[in-house]
């Protein structure tokens, strides 16, 4: 999908719902679609019927900059799949327009020793069937 | 005390009238080669003469997650099946995973003798994770099952976050970051976990272990290594919860279900809490002490989850024993958590050390304390007052038991 990149051999794939459909495919167009509520304007994740926090059920997916931070990882070394091997960079980010609002992900495209807690990083997407996957990679300098 | 513990109700809404009667444990080992069905009858057989009742008098039965596994072996039966097995005539039966985690089905059924609903249930617990991977590995297991996951698993296996080590080393690393927990610190739960087992005949793991082992095994998910992972094993725990009116001239004194928490106060997923150093212990326990006026330091013995060793450190503070960010510091060094320590922890060896009983096996443990039928790792220091919690993430339960 993007240069420099190299997709994994495997990847498991998300069961989506009906709620999270647009999730999961927002990156056939380049977009990382998150769930905002149009009464109190605050982004949620996972995607459901309502805001937690104002109980709308006025919500629904918007395209965010794909910009985020890493607020924690861990460095898997264990081989749990085939085609997926260790060592690799498991990480929950946090998007710029809500740091409330994190993903669990992979950083890519960089060494594993170079992630840190607060780095910035932005979303690329590996397109698995009717998937696309959001992973992140380090913001270029 | 430790901070953010609310101050008790003087009179807990048990009111005392829920009581811990009998326990039982199946064989424990790794391959075992029977089924979860046999051993988790063989445990509640056990849990019912022990109590010194028959299976005539047991008119309730409770369990976690219920008859359905998500991977090969994680519920050994079903109520229902235990039911059908003893020949059981039920007033109130329950077998379910949403629940306040694996000490959910006890504060249910403790809920249900309080009420007058049921005189004597049994409550289990039963994995067969060994035998039924076949002697495989986790990974054989997860490369057997579809490729399309859904449930909580929709959010983390397209990441390779295929294991529970993932998601608890994702958010120990965050406390590592935040509260500068060293290796060292958190050695101490493996270390004493297997100090116990060793004086445990039933224990899985008894062979000495030492702070260069530990520090030398090899990473799963970083700060996790080898030893931080209980492994699957097969085994199934059994308890009677008695309603008090009904349990005069049993064999022994009954052990008294003082409080219990099951609060979830917010988000139930692994990375959407706000504070990624704190976790679902900390609502429950939080509810457990609103229902009591017992406090963290009137608690003589831990018996705390430890699937993951990080898990038991996240106890301790959520419970009240320090401070939030303190629980590396309050466990550096071992002795205040060893067996004739301030407060020892997971006496029985813990899941790390004892085998992945998948949580009911600490409240069994807390109770045998309390009896003083520990042998060998007996406390033994007089204690009558033990808590026993269960649950990671946003699973959390924990039960506070005592012999007043």
């Amino acid at each position: 999908m993007t240069a420099g990149h190299v997709q994994p051999e495997f990847r498991m794939l998300p069961d989506y719902t009906w709620e999270s459909e647009t999730f999961w495919t927002g990156g056939r167009h380049g977009r990382l679609m998150i769930h905002r509520c149009r009464s109190c304007a605050r982004y949620f994740h996972p995607p459901a019927p309502a805001c937690f926090r104002c109980r709308s059920m006025d919500v629904g997916p918007e395209a965010v900059s794909g910009r985020a931070t890493v607020a924690t990882f861990t460095v898997n070394e264990h081989t749990w799949l085939p085609g997926f091997p260790p060592p690799y960079v498991i990480a929950i980010v946090e998007i710029a327009e809500e740091p409330d609002v994190r993903l669990t992900t992979n950083i890519m495209d960089c060494a594993v020793s170079e992630v840190h807690i607060g780095m910035p990083v932005e979303v690329l997407f590996e397109q698995w069937d009717d998937v696309w996957v959001p992973v992140f990679r380090p913001v270029a300098p | 005390m430790g901070a953010g513990v609310p101050s008790g109700r003087a009179v807990s809404p048990l009111e005392g009238r829920a009581v811990v009667t009998g326990v039982g444990v199946s064989a424990v080992g790794r391959r075992l080669g029977r089924s979860g069905f046999e051993l988790t009858v063989e445990a509640c057989l056990r849990a019912i003469a022990d109590a010194g009742l028959a299976p005539g008098d047991i008119d309730g039965v409770a369990t976690y997650p219920g008859p359905s596994s998500p991977g090969p072996g994680f519920s050994g039966a079903g109520a229902m099946q235990v039911h059908d097995a003893l020949g059981l005539r039920t007033r109130w039966h329950l077998g379910t995973a949403e629940t306040a985690g694996q000490l959910g089905p006890v504060m249910d059924a403790a809920l249900a003798v309080a009420a007058g609903v049921a005189n004597h249930v049994v409550c289990f617990r039963s994995v067969w994770e060994s035998t039924a991977q076949q002697g495989g590995t986790r990974a054989d297991a997860l490369r057997s099952g579809p490729r399309r996951m859904g449930g909580s698993f929709e959010w983390t296996a397209p990441f390779g976050a295929m294991s529970a080590a993932n998601w608890v080393g994702l958010l120990a690393s965050r406390y590592v970051h935040d509260h500068g927990l060293t290796r060292e610190q958190l050695a101490q739960i493996a270390l004493t976990c297997r100090r116990n087992a060793s004086l445990n005949p039933l224990a899985v793991y008894r062979e000495p272990l030492t702070m260069d082992d530990y520090l030398a095994a090899r990473m799963i998910s970083s700060p996790l290594c080898l030893y931080d992972c209980d492994v699957p094993s097969d085994g199934a725990v059994a308890v009677i919860i008695s309603r008090r009116a009904s349990a005069n001239g049993l064999r022994r004194p009954p052990i008294t279900i003082e409080a219990f928490g099951a609060g979830a106060a917010e988000r139930h997923t692994w990375d959407q809490r706000l504070d990624l150093t704190t976790m679902g212990a900390h609502d429950a326990a939080a509810s457990m002490w609103e229902q009591t006026t017992i406090r963290p330091a009137d608690v003589d013995v831990m018996e705390l989850y430890d699937g993951f060793s990080y898990l038991a450190l996240q106890w301790i503070e959520a419970l009240g024993f320090c401070a939030h960010g303190d629980a590396g510091r309050y466990v550096e060094g071992g002795e205040r958590i060893a067996l004739d320590g301030e407060r020892p922890l997971n006496t029985q060896g813990g899941q790390l050390s004892g085998g992945r009983l998948h949580g009911l096996g600490f409240l069994h443990e807390a109770c045998v304390q309390l009896w003083r039928e520990g042998g060998e790792r007996q406390i033994s220091k007089e204690i009558d007052l033990a808590v026993a919690a269960a649950g990671g993430g946003p699973i959390a339960g924990c039960i506070l038991v005592s012999l007043r």
